[in-house]
């Protein structure tokens, strides 16, 4: 029997297991999103091809584990059919994760799903020195933990106040957590190095009296296994998707070429110099 | 609060979320369209999310006043789908 690369078997998402010629295989499930078809092979490929179970991992993920060596490529092709791709490990981009976002969740402010998918297509299985994860969160809830991603994208909106379609209910203020938002004699004043652009007094706002524009909110470096750190946000509000790209094809660029093998982002950062990283990022952000 | 009809009250600051909003929406289902309910509620939770929900709804929010006792009073008009 030929020789098992273990490594491509892990760059296409078959991490083996304790139990020898054992695969857990790891899908490629972009922002948590699975459709019934979906659903139906995997529980299809593990009932005839696994042990009758499945893993759902902590990044949105399914895996499916005890499928063995002289299976997978058969399971590929069955998963295949059902719409199903492979995700991937090692040192590369990982699946783009995300939260529902504004298609589903009241409290979204991006259309986190589109965001990711995007992300997805853009750099999915993208070799880099270390692993690359990026999460996309549709509000300041976070629901999916932006700042613990190499790269974060959290929603926001812009605003400003419309005094025309303004009834001075006093809503807006009562809803901020900022303490952003002040009303005196029926003037509305927004105090913006307070406002964290999270949409309350928009959403809450009886008569869509705020201009909103949706923006993004990016962070870099963030760690969440071996090491933990907080992906910082150096950058102001982003308000166009080419703008966003544009910074995120930067930050891939600058990991690309600055870190060294097994070197988490985080630390290229570090190593590199904050100063210099948030330069570059500067540059792609006015374009 | 003199500056409108208020044809209904309903003190929601006895229940905690999410009963507030179900309790306030209750109320308003009692209501014919156009006719005005006064909510008293809580400061903190039930005052920065009911009248978002409220909103959701698709009812019309006309004042939030302040009262003396750390209470508020949120004017609703009952606006069917």
């Amino acid at each position: 029997m030929a020789k098992v690369d273990y490594a491509t078997l892990k760059k296409g998402g078959f991490m083996r297991q304790k139990q020898k010629n054992n695969f857990s295989l790891r899908l490629q499930v972009v922002g948590g999103y699975l459709t019934a078809e979906n659903l139906k092979k995997v529980a299809e490929v593990a009932e005839k091809y696994g042990d009758g179970h499945v893993h759902l991992t902590s990044r949105q993920s399914v895996e499916i584990p005890f499928i063995k060596l002289e299976d997978v490529e058969i399971v590929k092709d069955e998963l295949a059919k059902g719409g199903c791709k492979p995700g991937v490990c090692g040192p590369r981009v990982r699946t783009v994760t995300a939260c529902q976002g504004s298609e589903v969740c009241p409290s979204g402010n991006i259309d986190t799903y589109d965001i990711a998918k995007k992300l997805n297509e853009r750099y999915f299985g993208k070799e880099l020195p270390h692993k690359f994860k990026f999460g996309v969160t549709g509000c300041q809830n976070n629901c999916l933990k932006a700042e613990e991603n190499d790269v974060g994208i959290k929603g926001g909106v812009e605003i400003a106040w419309i005094q025309d379609k303004c009834i001075n209910c006093g809503v807006c203020a009562k809803v901020c957590r900022e303490d952003a938002i002040t009303i005196e004699e029926g003037m509305i004043t927004v105090d913006y190095n307070k406002c964290n652009n999270c949409g309350r007094c928009v959403k809450s706002c009886p008569t869509d009296a705020w201009d909103a524009v949706p923006a993004y909110i990016v962070s870099f470096g963030g760690l969440f296994g071996n090491n933990i750190a907080k992906g910082e946000t150096p950058l102001p509000l982003i308000t166009k998707e080419e703008q966003l790209y544009r910074v995120t094809d930067a930050a891939i660029e600058f990991f690309a070429e600055n870190g060294n093998p097994s070197e988490r982002f985080r630390f290229t950062i570090d190593r590199v110099g904050k100063e210099k990283f948030i330069k570059k990022m500067e540059e792609a952000y006015h374009g | 609060m003199a500056d409108f009809q208020i044809d209904d009250t309903v003190d929601i600051t006895d229940v905690v979320c999410p009963v507030t909003f179900v309790k306030a929406k209750v109320a308003l289902e009692e209501l014919e369209e156009g006719q005005i309910l006064a909510i008293k509620l809580n400061d903190g939770e039930p005052v920065q999310n009911v009248p978002r929900s409220i909103k959701e709804e698709g009812h019309q929010i006309l004042k939030l006043n302040e009262n003396e006792d750390g209470t508020y009073t949120l004017i609703v008009r009952k606006v069917e789908d």
